[in-house]
This record gives C-alpha cells, structure tokens and sequence, in this order.
C-alpha cells in the first residue's frame, strides 16, 4: 500500500474551562489517510469530530490546546510549525469544506473575489489567468453561466449553489487532503446527493484523500472507504465501511445502528441507547460509554480499555474482545 | 355544513399565499404560494407523515391546518366542524384539543420560566383548575415523558436537546388533546436520542389515542412513524398513500427521485440514485403547468401546460402526474 498521505498519531486537544474544568475533546485519535481515499469519522455531537477536524488544521484557539500528538502530511512533521508556516498550507495542502456555506463565505465579497483570492495567495500567476481558472473551476463543479456567478454574492445562491461554489474554492489550489465537515448537513436529500456526486468525482480527478466529517451513517455507507467511530473523544471502532455495517462489534456502534431508521426494513420499535452523551469535562473514569453501554461489566467502570485488532483492519475499544 | 366521517382533520383547497411587498409605497407585487390549492384528509388515530424539501409548504401547511396561521382560501373541518372562519375566541377552546410541537427545543421553551411552569401553563391557560391538582399533573406529565419529578424546578438551558425536546411534548399534552402536529420534532437531535424521542412519541399515541401530523424532511423517520405518506412539492400535494405503497411502489417522479436520494446504510444492495438536476424553483415564480416539470427527467410537452391534478391509483394511493392520466 502506498504511503499515507495525512498520519495524526494520538492527538489530544482539550480546553481548559472555567473551574478548573478539562474538556478532553479528542483524547489520543490516530488516523490515517491515502491518497484517493475517503475515510469517515462518524460521531454524534460532542463526540470530539469537528474538533479533530479543526486540530489537523491547528486552527485550535484559546481555551483550547492541541496538548499532545503529530499531525504528518506527506511525510512531513507538520505539528511544529509557525502560524505563518501553516497559513500557506491551508488552502493549499489541506482544503476544508464547512457545513454552513452561507458562514463560510465571506458576504461583502463575490464568489469570484473569493476564488481569485484563494488561488492567487496560494499560485504566482496573473490575474487574468486567476480569472481564468476561476471560471474553469466554477464550470467543473456545476455552474452553467460560470462568467455570470463569478459576479454573484453568496446570498444570490441556493443553499447547494454555495456549497458548490465552497467546494470550487476549496479544491481552486488541487489539494492533497480534502476535509469535508458535515459538508451536506445543511442541504436537502436531492441536492445532498447532488453534492456528494461532485465531491466523490472530484476526489476521483485530483486523487485526493477526503476525511469526512459526518454524523449521517447512510452518507458513510455510501460515499467513505474505511470509516472510524468516535464516541467521548476517541475512537471506538475503525474498519472498512463494509465490515462496519455488516459486523459492527462496539456495543455503541451497534446501538447507533439499531436506532437508525431505515427505508429498507420495518421494526415496530427503534433500538434506542439509553442516556446521552456525557460533556467531555465529565466523562466516567473507566470506558466513557459504560454508562449508557448494555454488556457493561465490572472492568468497564475502572479501565479505560485500548483500540485492538480484533481482525486484520478491523480495531475495536471494548473490554468485551479482551 | 357537517358532515359524518371518521375524519378527524380535513383540509380542502387550501391556499396560503404570503404578499411580497415592494417599491416605496410597499404595495403588493406579487405572492409566495406557499401552499396552493392542497386538499387532505386524516383519519384519527392514524399518523400522516408529510415530506417535501425546504420551501415545499409543508410547515405553513401544519400552521395553517391548526389555524395558526390565516388560510388565504379553502376550508379545515376538524372532527366534522368547519374551522377555516372561526373568531380567536371561538377557537380558543378548540386549542385544546390541537396541539403543535416545534423543531427547535432552544426556540419554543421561554428561557425564564421553569418546567413546571411551561407545562401548568396551557392549565393556567385553559382550565380553571386547582393549583395542587395542576402540580400533580405535571409531575405524572413529565414521568410519562421520561423525564424525573425532580427536574420540575430546573430551567430549559440545564436540559439537554432531547431533554427538552420531552418536556415540549409534555407541554403539548398536557390538556390531553386529540389532535398533534409535530413539525420535524427530532430533526435537531443525535440519532440516538432521536430514537428515544421517536419510540416516546410512539408510545403515547398507543396510549393516548393521539392523531399526529408528522412533518419531516427526512424520509427514514417519517416512514418509521407515519402510517400514511403525503409528499409535497412547491404547495401542492405530489403523491398521497398508505405508506406500504409509497415505498414500495412510488409512482410520481419526484417521489422515486427523493426516495433514490436517501443515502441507504445497506452496503450489499445499492439503488440507483436518480439525482435531479437544480434546485426547488422559487414558490413566487412556480413554473407552468407541473411544478416538478423543470427538474423532472419525464417531463413532456403537456406538462408545461396543463396542471396534473391529484387522481386515484387504486388503494388510497393518489398521484398528481401527467404520467398516470
């Protein structure tokens, strides 16, 4: 297998709360990304996805931290670098692609202000030939009058027209690591599927590796090649999509699972997990999902159990495959 | 007029269109149909799902149907008794009996009143009854709900999401109506607790014998709960079934192309996706003829001129498409 392009090796960013709280977001996460890859990280809110996201960029401020951890790209070591060093990797190496399109864009700016921007700060080249590929880009993702959008302010476009100029900007420097955050959340089911067309077909042509962001376990199934779980801050479960919904084995993948409802079969009652997830100052001393977890046992409330191969390319956190 | 039927709600040619005002003197220059000429029908006891995209009407629908909000035309008979012209006050004890739960937890519950507060209210409200009594209820309102006695004193920011999603329900139910609409109350919320709001919502109308109208965008849940599905497009009802038929055997092109679109956790069975091309046409400038005809990948020559109305396809299944006439 070819060399990783993103590796993050047990990254821990927590916040430091009022009252001596500590929030440990992410709580030691290893993750690994090959080129023309989707990998998913699938967690409900508060379980640490967006701010792994975020701690890859190092766009972690005040009360947060990035404690612990290395983030390489490439072969690079990129956790040591200055703020300056990392502006230009942004954007240009790792792209992102946020849920809101309508924050994301800058108002007062048209898109194609906004792609020239990106494309310039990033490439030496002229303006008419920023203009240029602007346009080029804005065609590629779906525009038909691409000369007219260059023109238009966020606010003139529908929910998944902005999504899609989001996603011209984000791919305007040909990245090499696409995260995508929540990227069709906001949208609705056609123009969602609309979205994820473009971005799998994207990732297709330049090759790059997508790190999903996502909540929704049918986008999982259908548009990510591995996919881990996240559950208080680490991850509970990682394998391929396939063995994931075919043989799930954490306990709280399993539930999550079971309390989807789906077009495809008819249950009379959905499997719901009981309680909820705890906040990340106050997470139970041993496993952090022991509470809500139906195969509990003693060990469970004391030991805080170690992501292990259960199979090859199959690694559970779960006292129970001890 | 009345009328003998099992129906607890029925909506006909309703019409909700909302001026758009502009120049100077504000003058009306045109109008959102936000619900154009839609006729439904629900039976008590049973859960009518409604999906449709945003700006397909289907929340102003469920406003209009619990006379929230003016119906510029058509009429709303609840359990028999024409509604649409009621005053304010001759309404006022049929709020009793319709209830309405809100998507946004954050939103609906008045940050500065405690839970027992916001569930004695419609009491306060509605009934002239005693203090002690009211405090009673509410504590076997909110154990039905899933939540302790205890938590009655706390304020809505000390819940969490689905927390306060139980305690809007319970508000809801707290003068023991007939009538619910629910309008995308578990979107907010983590599937996990989505679920435990689903099956709680399941529950009490088992027990209760509630009639829901259960407006959704997302097309799992609403075919987990509903019994009947109606699918709206630009105000107008697409297609109306049981939901066995719906799902199974979706005859409108819009219905196939939104049921295509759900992303499906079964990795062994893929569908083919239908994706549409565009986005909903703007309900102030609705295209000619057939709503759907500028996305659809059927569209023919009369689809631009004429209006398919909503025809039966046997077994309550009915079906606004030029397709099937």
């Amino acid at each position: 297998m070819s060399e990783p392009l993103l590796q993050v090796k047990n990254l821990k960013t927590y916040f430091y709360l009022e009252g001596k709280k500590v929030a440990k977001a992410v709580d030691g996460v290893d993750i690994h990304v090959h080129p023309g890859e989707t990998v998913a990280l699938v967690g409900e809110s508060g379980s640490g996805k967006s701010v792994t996201s975020l701690s890859i960029l190092k766009l972690i401020n005040k009360p947060g931290k990035i404690e612990d951890g290395r983030i390489i790209l490439n072969g690079t070591d990129i956790t040591p670098l200055s703020e300056k060093q990392m502006a230009k990797i942004r954007g240009k190496e790792i792209s992102m692609v946020f849920q809101e399109p309508m924050t994301a864009l800058n108002p007062v700016f048209t898109i194609g202000n906004q792609l020239k921007e990106t494309i310039r700060k990033h490439t030496r080249v002229s303006k008419a030939e920023a203009e240029r590929k602007a346009i080029e880009l804005l065609k590629l993702v779906g525009f038909p009058r691409a000369e007219d959008t260059m023109k238009e302010y966020p606010h003139q476009l529908s929910g998944g027209m902005r999504q899609r100029a989001m996603i011209a900007i984000a791919i305007s420097c040909d990245p090499k690591l696409l995260i995508a955050d929540e990227p069709t959340t906001a949208l609705d089911v056609t123009i969602q599927a609309q979205i994820l067309e473009l971005l799998n077909e994207m990732k297709d042509k330049l090759n790059m590796g997508v790190l999903l962001i996502t909540h929704d376990l049918g986008v999982v199934a259908e548009y990510a090649d591995r996919v881990m779980v996240m559950y208080g801050g680490q991850i509970v479960e990682e394998t391929t999509v396939k063995n994931l919904f075919l043989h799930p084995k954490h306990p709280y993948t399993q539930g999550l699972l079971d309390s989807l409802p789906s077009l495809e079969k008819e249950v009379d009652r959905l499997g719901a997990i009981s309680g909820m997830v705890p906040p990340a100052y106050d997470f139970p001393s041993g496993c952090r999902f022991s509470d809500r977890c139906r195969h509990v046992m003693e060990k469970c409330r004391t030991e805080i159990p170690d992501l292990k191969p259960i199979q090859t390319g199959h690694n559970v956190r779960c006292c129970l495959y001890e | 007029m009345t009328q003998k039927t099992d129906h607890i709600l029925e909506a006909r040619n309703i019409k909700k269109y909302f001026p758009i005002k502009g120049g100077i003197m504000k003058r009306t220059v045109g109008h959102i149909k936000a619900v154009d000429d839609l006729s439904l029908s629900i039976v008590k006891g049973e859960t009518l799902g409604i999906v449709g995209e945003s700006g397909s009407g289907k929340s102003t629908l469920g406003r209009v149907i619990l006379r929230l909000l003016e119906p510029t035309d058509g009429r709303i008979y609840f359990e028999n008794e024409d509604i649409s012209k009621l005053k304010n006050r001759q309404l006022r004890p049929l709020r009793r009996d319709m209830q309405i739960v809100f998507q946004d937890p954050y939103a609906s519950l008045n940050p500065k009143m405690n839970v027992q507060e916001l569930i004695e209210e419609p009491l306060l409200v509605q009934t002239s009854i005693k203090k002690r009594i009211r405090e009673e209820k509410a504590i076997s309102l909110l154990e039905k709900v899933g939540l302790r006695a205890d938590d009655r004193l706390k304020y809505p920011h000390e819940f969490s999401g689905g927390q306060r999603q139980r305690i809007s329900i319970a508000r809801a139910l707290s003068l023991n109506p007939k009538f619910v609409v629910c309008d995308e109350p578990v979107s907010s919320l983590d599937v996990s607790i989505q679920a435990q709001v689903l099956n709680l919502m399941a529950d009490l109308q088992e027990e209760l014998n509630l009639t829901y109208l259960f407006i959704a965008h997302d097309l799992s849940v609403v075919k987990h709960i509903s019994d009947r599905l109606a699918v709206m497009y630009l105000g107008r009802l697409a297609e109306i079934a049981p939901k066995k038929n719906l799902y199974e055997n979706p005859l409108h092109p819009y219905t196939q192309a939104l049921l295509s679109s759900v992303p499906s956790t079964d990795v062994l069975n893929r569908r083919q996706k239908i994706i549409l091309k565009g986005d909903l046409p703007s309900p102030a400038n609705p295209p000619s003829g057939c709503g759907f005809r500028t996305r659809c990948p059927k569209a023919h020559d009369r689809c631009a001129v004429e209006r398919p109305e909503l025809m039966d396809a046997g077994e309550g299944h009915m079906v606004a498409c030029h397709l099937y006439a």
